[in-house]
């Protein structure tokens, strides 16, 4: 809420400065956004009045008037606004005048006539944004009189973030109640004095939503004159708190909400049928509102309505027709409580939000209603004429929302503030909160204000107790502890050790927004149905990530656009897989794409390929599972070179995949190299056992060297367990160390060096022993592949 | 006894000039060797008359050690040169870059949420985890949220067509650890959360860190001590901190934290005691226990930690940004 300093000061006024009283009011809760001065500085500018106005001879769009400005002898004014006019009351800047810090204004000739001054506009002299004509002042104000003996020039425009429980605080009487109680101060405070009632008109009211409209105050004004412009000491308070001026009625009734916290509403009596009444649309009624928008009413928007139909969105806005215009002479004034659930799901409902309905939806206190009436007949009355109606009151009293009784133990203040609070300060700042306490019995029976309707159980009395005695004058102790180890969490130590292995490994860890494009999850997944956002930020983030894939491929692109030939990263988080049946599991995904390492002064540049990628995969396993649980398989897969996709097992588990990004998608995605993709879902590959030692022989191992020849599409994997069946349990290593295609072998073969080693625990192996167990070895790789010695 | 004189003379002469272990062992196996010179000298002592033996052996002995000790001083002198030979081959230049693969690095929300998370778990937090796409009850009702509370306008959040949502802070996982376990609880819950929200300062998706204690005597000034000592350490600083009255609806009473900064107060944490009909939501008695809980948006703590002044550049995952944090 936005309000000037100046109009705060006239309900309270502390001797303090403009920063002191900014942080007194950010420490009490009321959270200062920012600060501005209220207007720009000036000087030399006049109340005048245009009495004569003429044609000027030798320019079409400029008017030589005469005009009054309190000294005996009329000035000569040169003015080219639309809108001068004999009679009007405006503002002169005389010769001399500073505006905004320019230099001062001096006489002008224009096309031949000398102007001795300027006729200002709002937004030249920083009273508005309008720039159409010069600005139209009320014929009470006094000619001659200076600016700035009318608005303060000293004066601050103060903005504070209010939090949703302080709706009491949507009113310079408001914020001056809490202003008081930090400065011991008492709020000068004029009581509101009923007018006297002249008319006997009157409009009945009913209340058909009672519930929602508990209580309903309004009364008719009759002969009143609404053309008349706004005086400046109004809408200049009105501007410094954000609100634009309409007419004399409509700123008066803001005038008002923003002095009490009442948002009220006045209708031209004279359009109005029947009775009044509070109630939900029947069926088909359409209403069309102040901003010119049309509604089909929806079922659940409470109406201010008469018996021809709806006249308002309750609380909300006011209705286009039955609204008070320059022209009205009879106003039927509202000023009514509306529950806020009610002023919730109505704005939301439309999408509308007034400085009306934001203060229904906080809150406004329940008692207000018919003061606020009475205050802003008072103002209408004085600035507009007319004769007051008697006041039509309608109550529903078990609606209203009732002042509960809160009982505070002593001891709880210690209890949740860790403090002791004396007992003489807990009754006076209660009392200072005009809330009624007594004390018996080591406990306090509060009864809150109406307005302080935030007030509702023990511990918010306690805040309260907390803020006026300062936050920060609450000492500092250490949280005790319940020293007893917990279990840990593994998956969560899985993520770290391999998040740590893969930046080892040289991948750059990214985050990326788990909702993506719809284009790229369907390039990369089409076949499960995608969660989808209903109010996503942009189209382009509307699907909900079912594989970290497409987010890496997406930053992956990012970083090849800014000159990154070279890219490895890799992002662990949540996928979410299915709709109905939804799964959020923790995944990590990797991509590399060019050079396997960066530049280097002596290693001969070599491209990334599927090798690389596995010994990253196999070092990422052997991290968190054992080597003998994996089972590595040939994938199909979509995404995936249908030669260089592998599915990964783990106990015969599916827990991921593997391998070169499809060229097909490469190529859509204008990616000129390889990508190797891995992605793992992180709870499936924590299966680590705790290690169970085994004894080391102490007798020597025997190895034996072999260089096979064998058909080229014989996988490794099958060799491998070709030669571990038919070796003896002896067989206690069996590695790789070349595969040889070329020069000297057949085509269509390749060739296979082989190492074994054998070695048993209980004896040293004989030649003898050793050469049985390859015989048979050999001869099963001849019997089952026609592999030969080379 | 010439001879002697000569022989010693001349193999000295020899082991001067060599320059080649294999030469001076040469030169020893030839004087001093089984039918070394020298060695041969000493054979024929027999020829000579008994009362010059001792005599004459003396002296072959003695220019047996004179050789001996001369070669093993040309050993070691020609073993030191051999030796800076080597070590001179071998002088590189040191200022190379080590070869193979380099070492990348963690994003920076990582490197502070780790940190975070080291900090609580030494004064026995547990890190605790739970869903993304909630239900409004985890994320709004069970915490004092109801369906047209008017801080539900504050949290502009995802939805699903279902009604099912994008958790808009982590504070959805309390609810979910507390009903499904007994007090004492002591827990972080960090991970990412989602706001309807994309400008200069907000980001649709970003981090938070929800802390809480439920325990039988936790109180605010615990709360206060808590938090002064998280952020000094994290920031490595003594600090000026201040607690300031604010409203959230599931701590009661609810403060935001600031820290002074180079250019006036910055607000970098929302906490309070836990409010009483959260915890009777979860069938926690308020009247036996009360609670603590804080909350910290993981960017603005790295923010303001690295000096980064644009939170977006946090999830363009740019290589040139991403590198400096290694």
């Amino acid at each position: 809420m936005k309000f000037s300093e100046n109009w705060l000061r006239e309900f309270v006024n502390p001797s303090v400065d403009s920063k002191t009283l900014m942080h007194q009011l950010t420490m009490a809760g009321l959270e200062v956004d920012g600060n501005e001065p209220a207007c720009v500085p000036f000087d030399g500018l006049y109340i005048a009045e245009v009495k004569t106005v003429a044609k000027h001879p030798d320019a079409d769009k400029l008017h030589i008037c005469e005009v009054d400005c309190g000294d005996k002898e009329l000035l000569t004014i040169v003015c080219g606004a639309p809108n001068v006019r004999a009679g009007l009351r405006t503002i002169l800047a005389k010769v001399g005048a500073t505006l905004a810090n320019k230099p001062k204004l001096e006489a002008a000739t224009l096309k031949g006539i000398t102007s001795y001054g300027m006729l200002c506009s709002a937004a030249e002299i920083g009273l508005g944004d309008s720039n159409d004509g010069i600005i139209e002042l009320s014929e009470t104000e006094t000619v001659g009189k200076a600016l700035k003996e009318i608005i303060d020039i000293e004066d601050n425009i103060i903005d504070v973030s209010l939090t949703p429980n302080r709706g009491d605080c949507f009113s310079l009487r408001g914020i001056a109640r809490e202003v008081a109680v930090f400065n011991q101060l008492k709020l000068a405070e004029s009581p509101v004095v009923p007018v006297e009632v002249t008319s006997k008109a009157c409009r009945k009211v009913k209340l058909t939503a009672k519930k929602e409209c508990p209580h309903y105050a309004g009364r008719v004004i009759e002969n009143v004159d609404a053309s008349i412009e706004t005086p400046l000491w109004i809408s200049e308070k009105l501007r410094r708190s954000g609100i634009r001026s309409i007419n004399i009625i409509v700123d008066i009734t803001n005038f008002v909400m923003l002095e009490l916290g009442q948002p009220m509403h006045a209708f031209d009596n004279d359009y109005l049928k029947g009775d009044i009444d509070v109630r939900y649309p029947k069926d088909d009624e359409k209403l069309k509102l102040l901003d010119e928008s049309e509604h089909q009413l929806k079922s659940n928007t409470l109406l201010i309505a008469d018996d021809s139909g709806p006249l308002a969105m309750a609380g909300v806005m006011g209705g286009f027709e039955s609204a008070v215009q320059t022209e009205s002479k009879n106003i039927f004034l509202e000023s009514a409580f509306f529950m806020p659930e009610t002023i919730i799901g109505e704005s939301r409902l439309y999408g509308l939000h007034t400085d009306s309905s934001h203060r229904f939806e906080r809150g406004v206190d329940p008692e207000l209603q018919v003061s606020a009436l009475e205050r802003a007949s008072e103002l209408i009355l004085q600035h507009c004429g007319g004769e007051a109606g008697s006041i039509v009151e309608m109550t529903s009293k078990e609606d209203i929302p009732k002042k509960l009784q809160v009982i505070l133990r002593e001891s709880q203040i210690k209890r949740v503030l860790g403090i002791e609070l004396d007992n003489s300060f807990v009754t006076e700042t209660f009392s200072k909160l005009e809330m009624q306490s007594e004390y018996k019995e080591n406990q306090w029976y509060i009864t809150p204000p109406s307005h302080r309707f935030d007030i509702k159980i023990e511990v918010d009395l306690i805040e309260e107790l907390a803020r006026i005695h300062s936050y920060d004058a609450i000492s500092v102790a250490t949280p005790s502890n319940h020293l007893n180890m917990k279990r840990a969490n593994q998956s969560h130590y899985s993520i770290k050790q391999i998040r740590e292995l893969l930046i080892n490994r040289d991948y750059q860890e990214v985050i990326t927004y788990s909702f993506i494009d719809p284009a790229l999850n369907n390039l990369l997944n089409n076949k499960d149905k995608s969660l989808v956002l209903a109010n996503p930020i942009a189209p382009e983030l509307s699907e909900m990530r079912s594989s970290l894939l497409p987010g890496l491929l997406n930053s992956l692109q990012y970083n090849i656009k800014r000159q990154q030939d070279r890219v490895r990263l890799f992002e662990t988080g949540l996928v979410f897989k299915g709709c109905e049946d939804l799964k959020q599991n923790s995944h990590v995904a990797g991509l590399c794409y060019g050079n396997i390492y960066r530049k280097q002064w002596d290693k001969e540049e070599k491209s990334t390929d599927f090798y690389d990628l596995k010994n990253d995969v196999e070092a990422l396993l052997s991290s968190v599972v054992e080597t003998a649980r994996v089972d590595f398989k040939s994938a199909e897969s979509e995404i995936l070179h249908p030669g260089q996709a592998v599915d990964v097992f783990i106990d015969d588990k599916n827990v991921g995949c593997f391998g070169q990004l499809h060229p097909k998608i490469a190529t859509q995605l204008e990616l000129n190299n390889n990508v190797y993709l891995f992605e793992f879902e992180i709870k499936k590959l924590n299966k680590r056992d705790a290690v169970k030692f085994q004894a080391i022989s102490k007798f020597p191992s025997v190895k034996r060297d072999i260089s096979l020849l064998i058909d080229e599409t014989i996988p490794l994997e099958e060799v491998l367990s070709c030669i571990k069946n038919d070796a003896s349990e002896a067989l206690s290593n069996l590695e790789l160390f070349d595969v040889y295609q070329g020069e000297g072998i057949e085509k269509e073969k390749k060739s296979l060096a082989l190492g074994l080693t054998f070695q048993v625990t209980s004896s040293t192996l004989t030649d003898e022993e050793v050469e049985t167990i390859m015989g048979n070895v050999l001869d099963g790789l001849y019997n089952k592949f026609g592999a030969k010695l080379r | 006894m010439n001879e002697i004189e000569k022989l010693q003379t001349q193999a000295l002469t020899e082991i001067e000039s060599v320059t080649d272990l294999n030469q001076l062992d040469q030169i020893r196996v030839n004087y001093l060797g089984k039918k070394g010179l020298l060695t041969q000298q000493l054979k024929q002592l027999g020829k000579l008359p008994a009362e010059e033996r001792p005599q004459a052996g003396q002296v072959i002995n003695l220019a047996k050690v004179a050789v001996q000790e001369a070669i093993e001083s040309r050993k070691s002198s020609l073993e030191d040169e051999q030796l800076n030979e080597k070590i001179k081959q071998g002088n590189l230049d040191i200022s190379l870059p080590g070869r193979g693969g380099k070492r990348a690095g963690l994003h920076p929300i990582t490197l502070t949420l780790q940190r975070i998370e080291s900090l609580f778990q030494q004064v026995g937090f547990e890190v605790v985890e739970g869903p993304e796409v909630e239900d409004d009850y985890h994320n709004f009702e069970a915490l004092n949220i109801p369906e047209h509370h008017p801080a539900r306008a504050m949290h502009d959040t995802f939805y699903f067509p279902d009604g099912r949502l994008l958790r808009t802070h982590t504070s959805s996982v309390q609810i979910r650890i507390m009903q499904n376990d007994k007090p004492p609880f002591r827990f972080i819950a960090p991970g990412r959360v989602y706001r309807c929200d994309s400008d200069m300062t907000h980001t649709p998706m970003f981090h938070q860190v929800e802390g809480l204690i439920v325990d039988e005597s936790v109180t605010f000034a615990e709360l206060k001590g808590l938090l002064i000592d998280f952020l000094e350490i994290f920031f490595e600083k003594e600090l000026e901190v201040r607690f300031r009255p604010s409203y959230f609806p599931f701590t009661e009473p609810s403060a935001e934290v600031d820290i002074m900064g180079e250019r006036g107060w910055l607000e970098v944490l929302g906490c309070g005691m836990v409010h009483p009909n959260v915890l009777t939501n979860v069938g926690i008695d308020p009247e036996k226990y009360t609670g603590l809980a804080f909350g910290m948006g993981v960017e603005r703590l790295a923010m303001l930690y690295y000096g980064v002044d644009d939170l977006r550049s946090f999830f363009e995952n740019d290589l040139r940004f991403l590198e400096q944090f290694h």
